[in-house]
């Protein structure tokens, strides 16, 4: 794993004091972390298998000293990690070595809430949730919900694409922000995307937001926001079976009905979850489903009783409709807390982030439970069944020697299986250096050969977060070496060595 | 004239032309010729490149061959209750590909969102004749640059278009439409009061002291919402958005139109010849003149933080004037990068975005 922490290009010299003594110029003391006990901190963020410290931490607090500090180490040739929270999934901003991290965390203003345009200006490090509580006095919300939402931020949730529980009914970050303020290596700055619909030129803004950090550094964002719904009413049900629950899903998305979350869990994460929350969850189901609605109260009732038809002849077996919001949140507070429930009865747990067509999850969880047996440990799976989002959660001891090494082979499979079902290996967690080498199973060389030319637009010099997101052909031709896909051998035209 | 009926023919096409430096105008049925810019190069007609590749109601996607009129995609999602959200014009046979490369979203965008947001992925053949594939089948899908969506609305200048995964939903259970007696400032203030309240609005219009108003959803949704806000529910609607959709509303008759995007609260900007106000206050269309000042026009658009697009005029006013708004230097310099990442000797559809590309 150390060895994945390196960078593609590794040829890098810096000399640390040059650097210092540049910051220092326009960086007041307390903007600028050196030395390792302060470097620490910021040695991974939400993937704690992968660390490394890199040579200093900045810490600006305006836009012109991002701007500053971009120019200076595109003059030095320095790599910039950008950071929000560091709550992210995938070591999308684990430091590099001979790099800066670039945190957001002083970025924490909502610089305007427009309650007649509905929408909300904020500066990158504000934290997802304080969005939509500042925007509640007006009945209104910010939409995307990521689990993390109480700690991620606005930056972070832009550079991953960030989802959530309710992004079936209300999208994806990419369809809640309307514009971003962006500085690229060079400390130009753009303004991508407006406040009015359809942005004149392409559409920068879908390719910045989930570009993990690849392309510029955003200073400001603003996003919509929409009405809170009057009511949300969620339904529980419990299957003797998985395909029978996934089955369900598919039969409530034909029924015309798309629920504002439709999440499913297996027996082994209700059995860890239970004991921790006591959402009254059916410990002898093989697969609990969730599925809210909300609207008007009339709204409401009218799709819960739908609903309720199409889980019935679905063959469900204990059917209950959450009858207040206590209620509600009670049901939704063991799906929510599923990560560190399952965090309590293993040491360690590797969370990966699989998107598959639905019709193929009774196939995918099947050859989770063969998986299992063929690495000895256990997997517990949590998973945004209205979009086909698995997230299986698969618990090891790092302390145990050749755990985590069976873990990672573990989850590499299930990221191979789910592009080999139609699907993608990240929903919603990014690549960053965790899926790095599966980038070449999911994409060709001509692919992989754009991105690498989309990045050179923004980026020529690479020193944005380099060796994250996209691989290097030099990368995926050695992982192909070792992973024949599919009976073919990957990059047939590259050297291998 | 070249005309693609596979995957290869648009290939070998693309790829001579790459070989030969010469530029290619793709066309599929040509319902938009009148959209953007200069019409340079050889046509390629790529509209017999068509048919439905996949179509999964319970996955909510279907994937097209780019020459697949949009009618044929509706009729296939009709069937199933399922639909385009964004509501693309059909104009005169439009294709799937001419839509996503135009990008040019109807009447229930300002509920559903654009034709960006129901891109799932695109089979793209770049401007050396590489067959590219971005995104996919499914709803959730971080991995890479997100390409695809970026294809929409490029006008074909970032590559041929081939094939197209569309996100799709199912079609309202009920729907209503409200008409109310008011000028366009009172519009524009009601659309903006109504849009933060949770009403199931999926589509408005202004037109000659009009508003239109349509409610969709769950039947008791629309039902609670028709008796919240008094308007007169009018018969046969459908008649209506079509005729908005389409733009055969009187509405969009004029031989030169602007289209402004502005932020919905926007107030009506010192612009004469407001014809129609759409997308809760954020779309307004204005008639102009030939020889009229067209600066003041972009100029007032830009002042108010949104963007004015020469629509229908001449080509040789679009030509000259630019059919969108201009870019600030940094920016189309980041343009004219992108575009060479793609298509490096700028042979797609050269001019018909913006003239320096």
């Amino acid at each position: 794993m150390a060895n994945m922490a390196q960078n593609d290009n590794n040829d890098i010299c810096i000399d640390l004091a040059t650097l210092e003594r540049r910051l220092r110029l326009f960086l007041p003391p307390h903007c600028l972390l050196l030395g390792e006990e302060d470097l620490r901190p910021y040695e991974c963020d939400g993937l704690t298998a992968y660390r490394e410290l890199p040579l200093a931490v900045c810490l600006p607090e305006t836009e012109a000293q991002v701007i500053d500090i971009l120019r200076t180490c595109h003059s030095l040739g320095v790599p910039v990690v950008a950071r929000g929270a560091g709550t992210g999934l995938s070591g999308g901003a684990m430091p590099h070595a001979h790099g800066i991290v670039l945190s957001l965390a002083r970025f924490n203003k909502i610089l305007r809430v427009d309650r007649a345009a509905r929408l909300a200006v904020v500066q990158p490090g504000v934290r997802n949730l304080a969005v939509s509580e500042a925007a509640a006095p007006f009945g209104l919300y910010y939409a995307p919900d990521p689990s993390s939402q109480i700690a991620c931020t606005l930056g972070g949730n832009v550079a991953e694409n960030s989802g959530g529980v309710h992004c079936l009914k209300y999208g994806l970050t990419v369809h809640n922000v309307l514009r971003i303020r962006v500085v690229s290596i060079e400390g130009e700055v753009f303004e991508i995307g407006s406040e009015a619909p359809d942005a004149a030129g392409y559409d920068l803004l879908a390719l910045l937001i989930g570009s993990e950090g690849m392309l510029g550094v955003v200073t400001e964002v603003t996003v919509k926001l929409v009405p809170k719904p009057e009511l949300a009413q969620v339904v529980m049900a419990s299957f003797s079976d998985v395909a029978k629950a996934g089955d369900a899903v598919a039969a409530i998305i034909a029924a015309g009905i798309i629920p504002a979350g439709l999440e499913m869990m297996d027996k082994a994460a209700t059995a860890a979850v239970e004991p921790f929350v006591k959402a009254g969850y059916d410990m002898n189901a093989e697969a609990i489903l969730l599925c809210e609605s909300d609207g008007t109260p009339e709204e409401v009732a009218e799709e819960i009783a739908r609903v309720t038809e199409v889980l019935k002849a679905a063959g469900a077996n204990d059917i209950r409709v959450s009858q207040s919001e206590g209620e509600r949140l009670r049901f939704w507070a063991g799906r929510k807390a599923a990560f560190p429930a399952v965090g309590r009865i293993t040491p360690d747990y590797y969370c990966m982030d699989g998107t598959i067509p639905r019709k193929r999850l009774a196939e995918m969880l099947s050859a989770i439970a063969a998986m299992e047996t063929k690495y000895g440990l256990r997997c517990a799976n949590v998973f945004h069944a209205g979009d086909g989002n698995l997230h299986p959660l698969i618990m090891y001891d790092a302390s145990q020697p050749g755990n985590w090494e069976r873990a990672e082979a573990f989850g590499a499979e299930i990221l191979e299986l789910s592009v080999a079902l139609g699907g993608s290996i990240t929903g919603e967690h990014g690549v960053g250096i965790e899926k790095i080498n599966q980038m070449c199973v999911q994409y060709a060389t001509p692919e992989i050969e754009a991105f690498h030319r989309v990045k050179a637009a923004f980026d020529e010099t690479g020193l944005l977060n380099p060796g994250k997101a996209v691989p290097s052909l030099h990368r995926c031709a050695e992982y192909g070496r070792m992973h024949v896909h599919h009976g073919d051998v990957k990059f047939p035209e590259l050297e291998r060595f | 004239m070249l005309t693609a009926h596979s995957l290869d023919d648009i290939i070998a096409a693309v790829r001579n032309a790459h070989a030969g430096h010469a530029t290619l105008r793709i066309r599929g049925a040509g319902s938009k010729d009148f959209y953007g810019g200069l019409l340079a190069g050889e046509v390629l007609d790529v509209s017999a490149h068509r048919g439905i590749v996949a179509y999964e109601p319970t996955e909510l996607y279907i994937t097209a061959r780019c020459g697949t009129p949009l009618a044929e995609i509706e009729a296939a999602l009709a069937e199933k209750g399922q639909m385009l959200a964004f509501e693309p014009p059909h104009f005169s046979g439009a294709t799937v590909g001419g839509c996503v490369a135009a990008g040019l979203s109807g009447p229930r965008r300002q509920q559903a969102g654009a034709v960006r947001d129901f891109v799932l992925g695109v089979r793209l053949v770049d401007g050396t004749g590489q067959t590219l594939n971005f995104g996919g089948q499914v709803m959730k899908n971080v991995a890479g640059y997100d390409v695809s969506r970026v294809i929409a609305g490029s006008l074909g200048t970032l590559g041929v278009i081939a094939e197209v995964t569309l996100k799709v939903l199912p079609k309202p259970v009920a729907e209503t439409t409200l008409v109310f007696d008011c000028d366009a400032t009172e519009a524009i203030r009601r659309l903006n009061e109504w849009g933060g309240q949770p009403l199931p609005i999926s589509a408005s219009f202004w037109h000659d002291g009009q508003l239109w108003l349509r409610l969709s959803g769950a039947r008791a949704a629309v039902e609670a919402a028709t008796t919240k806000l008094r308007g007169n529910p009018t018969v046969n609607p459908e008649k209506h958005w079509n005729s908005i959709r389409e733009q055969t509303h009187p509405a969009f008759a004029a031989s030169l139109l602007w289209r402004l995007a502005v932020p919905s609260t926007t107030p009506c900007p010192e612009v004469d010849g407001l014809r129609a106000i759409e997308w809760g206050g954020a779309l307004r269309w204005y008639a102009g003149e030939v020889d009229g000042d067209h600066e003041a026009v972009r100029a007032a658009a830009t002042g108010l933080g949104g963007h004015a697009a020469l629509y229908r005029a001449p080509e040789s006013l679009r030509c000259r004037e630019g059919a969108f708004a201009p870019l600030q230097p940094a920016l189309l310099a980041l343009h004219r990068r992108l575009k060479i990442a793609f298509d490096p000797q700028g042979i797609l559809n050269p001019g018909r975005l913006y003239a320096e590309f």
